[in-house]
């Protein structure tokens, strides 16, 4: 066990249901943003969603295209590598599913790409199962820009940097290549309840 | 593991709490010496766990204020009113008391002298704590890399490493300008309004001088800076940002 801090008791908060919160994790009620660099802002026309690479044929959606999909309200917990921890979040999107469903690959990997230059990867089977979603409304509010919108990756079972802000689309690989924090020092896969925050954790 | 032991991990360790430094009303640096230390990048973190005496454990990241060329790890904590850990920090600890971290974290709000400049500065109150450590690398290294620093606080009295701050602007070496934003003293030679386009516009160099720039504060904070930048004609692409939220911790 860790040496205790002296004079440290914490300040635990009663409403959270200890089960729902990850190591080294706490609750709060904001929702901070992070970021790399400037909020890109992109004129919904000029807007796309695409899935590339290893792949038969590409296949890309319009805003309008997109927003037409089946949709689904989502409520989940995210969990930021800087801690903090947020409840019940609803959102909406489109499932990867939907997204998937027509397109013919034998990749294992994903890196989803943004406006802006940030990348994160994932293993396409994150993305599969009613796991991933792109969410392009938050509380039932179109997605501001600076959470991600028009529309951001929303993986809430990895940290949430996976959950790739202003994302464009997919390029599914057969090998894994790490992302923009991956290549940084963040852990590869980053499962907050194994608290894999960084390289080697 | 193989991977592991290859990307090396960083393992929690006990830093002996040297000093304990006032720097404003609500912050204080924390001068530490940790046992493992394989040096830092100016810009780096690192995370802090406590764990009380039940097992109850909290972490939170905090920039690391010293320069890669200090020879002690120095990190400036910022009191937030409804935080659980930093109050713990500025308020309970002592010299001699243990603190468990690990470090450092981070790889891209970063400045090395390889990555050049002209190297623009865009601080919003305790924002200022990783700038702090480019600027002081800056200095150690004698880097003739020009470098320039905005620095926004509320009121003087807010103002963190203001002694130091003062004598490196007295200096010839870096270009040093403070705006304070809801009080200033009377004669107060230095700005005194929030960061805005036309700010920006006096302060930065001329986007075809292609600034490396490092922005740190507060979310409106760092999004009013790089929107402003973009919006000036500055790449996007060299600009760099570091928020932190009020839950900060």
């Amino acid at each position: 066990m860790a040496p205790i801090s002296r004079g440290f008791r914490g300040r635990r908060r009663a409403e959270a249901d200890p089960a729902r919160i990850p190591p080294g994790q706490y609750v709060t009620h904001d929702f901070p943003v992070l970021s790399a660099g400037p909020t890109p802002h992109t004129a919904l026309e000029a807007w796309s969603f695409t899935i590339r690479g290893a792949v038969d044929q590409p296949a890309s959606w319009t805003w309008a295209s997109l927003t037409a999909l089946p949709s689904e309200k989502v409520t989940v917990d995210i969990h930021c590598v800087t801690k903090w921890s947020k409840l019940d979040t609803v959102w909406t999107g489109v499932s990867l599913d939907t997204l998937l469903e027509g397109v013919e690959t034998s990749a294992e990997y994903a890196t989803a790409f943004s406006d802006g230059g940030y990348t994160t990867n994932l293993p396409l089977e994150d993305l599969t199962g009613g796991k991933a979603w792109i969410a392009y409304a938050y509380d039932e509010e179109p997605l501001e820009s600076e959470h991600g919108g028009p529309a951001r990756l929303l993986v809430p079972h990895l940290y949430f940097w996976k959950s790739a802000k202003w994302v464009r689309g997919l390029e599914l690989r057969e090998e894994d290549e790490p992302g923009f924090w991956e290549s940084y020092g963040y852990h590869n896969y980053g499962d907050p309840w194994k608290e894999q925050r960084y390289w080697g954790d | 593991m193989e991977r592991a032991a290859v990307l090396g991990r960083l393992n929690w360790q006990l830093a002996t709490v040297v000093e304990l430094v006032d720097e404003t009303m609500r912050t204080k640096s924390i001068v530490l010496d940790p046992p493992e230390w394989a040096g830092h990048r100016a810009g780096q973190h690192v995370d802090v766990r406590l764990t009380a005496e039940d097992g109850y454990q909290a972490q939170r990241s905090y920039s690391i204020a010293s320069a890669p060329q200090d020879g002690r790890l120095v990190l400036t904590v910022e009191l937030l009113d409804d935080g659980e850990v930093s109050p713990y920090l500025v308020d309970e600890l002592r010299a001699g008391d243990q603190l468990e971290l690990r470090g450092p974290i981070g790889g891209y709000f970063v400045w090395e002298e390889s990555l050049g400049g002209p190297l623009l500065l865009l601080g919003g109150g305790s924002g200022i704590v990783p700038l702090r450590s480019m600027l002081r690398h800056h200095n150690a290294i004698g880097s003739n890399v020009p470098a320039r620093l905005l620095y926004s606080s509320r009121a003087l009295d807010d103002v963190i490493y203001r002694d130091e701050l003062a004598r490196l602007a007295a200096s010839d070496e870096v270009d040093i300008r403070f705006t304070l934003t809801r009080e200033s003293p009377e004669g107060w030679g230095g700005y005194r309004r929030r960061i805005d386009r036309e700010l920006l516009e006096e302060v930065a160099w001329p986007p075809s001088d292609r600034p490396l720039v490092y922005i740190c504060g507060p979310t409106g904070f760092v999004e009013t800076a790089a929107s402003g930048l973009v919006a000036l004609g500055h790449e996007p692409g060299r600009i760099r940002t570091e928020r932190f939220g009020p839950t900060g911790g």
